[in-house]
């Protein structure tokens, strides 16, 4: 009991060593904060937006920015401002869900790949190639037009397919440790796959599956405001990013602050995500700078 | 050396083939099919019947893979959905307009990545390290249809230089295309430089740190000497494939760059036909794009290959 309990206290105090860690350089400190702040502004954004997102006024299209309407008006006469903040609440969940999807069924494959080896192996390796030679936008724009832009096809949609390249890296790592002491040892001692799966391989190959993770997290908000954008995302009125861009672009040599503020919403935060993530690695020791965006 | 050549080309055109049954069973297995979203509304009885008769959905899939598979190994991709015309007659143009795009962004792009990768590297943790690094992380992890949008905007529309939409018909020539790439093309090699770049420079700051270097420098070789004959040929090399690797990841950052511009490439065909439902030519662009990725990657795998004496008589690590 209390030595779990010391475990615990240990893990708590390890995350935060690594969260100190990110925020002692400036880039970790300032891609910590823009994240955070996107996260606080998504949650608690419903609560004080001045107006409302979908209400839709005529007689107010394309007012310039004024102290009423801090960002202008659209085309439809809706508040600018409003749907800014409200913009990144579809795209953080989706991506969110995504990404931990894509972290779970990637790590877990890879894992068994790289323990298993073999006919079974080559296999699966082939057909993640494959699937990785097929442009992403293509795979994605042909599943959300046959099944629909919900959030419930989008989530397991992205999660599907940014996960192959984390199964990659899963693989690679857990190929690193299987020829390891203690991995020979805990066979010699007669231990079950799982549980060396479990304790044994998880703990050395976590760094570098949680670090892919967070990578693919800011290529899947890429991609989702990619989709948003084309018009295969969510479906309007619906404020995201993306599609505001996409809606505003038409007009922008007129009015450009309907498309300069989603541009610096989705912008930041996509920054925002790789700072951190780029410090996530470095704090876990990961060098990530020679790999390809695949 | 050519049993581990042949092997690659074997492996890819696997590859190749895993892609084309994925793509057929996807489009079987996802809910409704060419003539259902063809007739729409009116898909039942007779007219659904006829429709299936005329294009030969009424046999099992494997024998329609099979024929379709034997087309497409002949460079016949059959006819598409909406306008019934050969896909081959749809792609031709678009085949080419892509190229031009694609070749005029690789041949500016990749001089600038590995000028700007080297000199970060050299001058490390410096001035101009720290202004071209900043750079080129904001202009690879902002998306491309941003960094497109805002080129319009700034270059097109406040400063008036140059136009900000591509008006030419699918089948221009490359005389009239030129002109009107300048901005598709800044906007493409933006974001493929940036990623290259940050590769040449850890690449080459990891030659730097190594045995052979240190003695060179230690010998007296000049510096200069030093960065052309030891420094970059090992640099370089590893940094080959890499960057294969990101030309095939910016195909798909390609089609919402064409979008943007109205480009008449490949990129917006794919938009078109899954917009239309014309799944046979959603098909064909799958195995298409999918064999620029595979022959990029193997080009990429031969020519490291070829540059480097030690893996000659290696087999490659996969």
């Amino acid at each position: 009991m209390t030595l779990e309990k010391e475990q615990k206290k240990n893990n708590l105090q390890k995350v935060f060593e690594v969260i100190k860690t990110m925020a002692s350089k400036p880039s970790g400190l300032i891609g910590l904060s823009i994240l955070l702040f996107h996260v606080i502004l998504a949650i608690t954004s419903p609560l004080y937006v001045p107006y409302d997102y979908k209400a839709i006024d005529p007689s107010l299209m394309l007012q310039a920015p004024s102290s009423e309407y801090w960002f202008g008006t659209d085309s439809l006469g809706r508040d600018v401002f409003t749907r800014t903040i409200l913009g990144g609440r579809t795209a953080l969940t989706v991506t969110f869900f995504g990404s931990l999807i894509a972290l779970l069924w990637g790590g877990a494959l890879g894992i068994f790949c790289g323990l298993v080896g073999g006919k079974i192996d080559d296999v699966v390796m082939r057909i993640i190639d494959a699937f990785l030679s097929i442009p992403w936008i293509l795979a994605m724009l042909l599943i959300v037009s046959l099944l629909g832009t919900t959030t419930l096809v989008l989530i397991p949609a992205l999660g599907f397919f940014y996960g192959k390249g984390i199964v990659r890296v899963a693989r690679a790592a857990t190929h690193d440790v299987i020829a390891k002491d203690f991995i020979v040892s805990a066979r010699a001692r007669g231990h079950s796959n799982l549980s060396i799966i479990w304790n044994e391989i998880l703990p050395n190959v976590r760094d570098a599956i949680m670090v892919e993770g967070a990578m693919r997290w800011s290529w899947m908000l890429l991609g989702f405001s990619s989709l948003s954008f084309l018009g295969f995302g969510v479906s309007p009125p619906t404020p995201d990013w993306g599609l505001m861009i996409s809606n505003a672009r038409g007009l922008m040599s007129f009015a450009y602050w309907a498309v300069l503020a989603p541009i610096f919403g989705l912008s930041s935060l996509i920054i925002g995500i790789n700072l951190t993530a780029d410090a996530f690695a470095k704090a876990l020791g990961i060098d990530r700078s020679t790999k390809a965006p695949v | 050396m050519l049993l581990l050549v042949l092997k690659r080309i074997l492996l890819g055109f696997i590859t190749l083939f895993i892609v084309s049954l994925i793509t057929f069973s996807g489009v079987e297995v996802l809910p409704g099919d060419a003539c259902t979203t063809y007739l729409e509304r009116e898909a039942y009885g007779a007219a659904l019947e006829a429709c299936y008769e005329r294009l030969g959905l009424n046999t099992p899939a494997h024998e329609r893979y099979i024929s379709w598979a034997a087309g497409v190994l002949q460079g016949d991709f059959g006819y598409s959905l909406s306008g019934e015309m050969r896909i081959n007659d749809v792609l031709g143009p678009r085949v080419k307009n892509s190229m031009v795009l694609a070749s005029a962004s690789i041949l500016i792009g990749i001089p600038i990545a590995l000028l700007l990768g080297i000199i970060t590297a050299l001058w490390r943790d410096k001035l101009p390290d720290i202004i071209i690094s900043t750079i080129t992380i904001f202009s690879m992890t902002i998306p491309e249809f941003i960094s497109a949008t805002l080129l319009i905007l700034i270059v097109a529309i406040w400063l008036e230089w140059l136009p900000g939409i591509v008006i030419v018909p699918t089948g221009a020539s490359i005389s009239e295309l030129l002109p009107n790439i300048i901005l598709p093309v800044i906007a493409i090699s933006m974001i493929m430089t940036a990623h290259m770049a940050r590769m040449v420079r850890s690449s080459v700051i990891q030659v730097m740190a190594s045995d052979y270097v240190q003695m060179a420098i230690l010998k007296g070789v000049p510096y200069w000497t030093m960065v052309f004959k030891h420094v970059l040929p090992n640099a370089l090399l590893p940094a080959i494939n890499v960057v294969a690797l990101t030309i095939a990841w910016l195909l798909g950052g390609v089609v919402v760059t064409e979008v943007v511009f109205n480009y008449p490439g490949l990129g917006r065909l794919v938009i078109e036909s899954i917009s239309n439902r014309d799944l046979p030519v959603v098909q064909a662009l799958a195995i298409i794009l999918a064999s620029i990725y595979v022959s990029i990657n193997l080009i990429a795998d031969l020519m490291t290959l070829m540059l480097n004496p030690r893996l000659k008589s290696l087999q490659i690590k996969k």
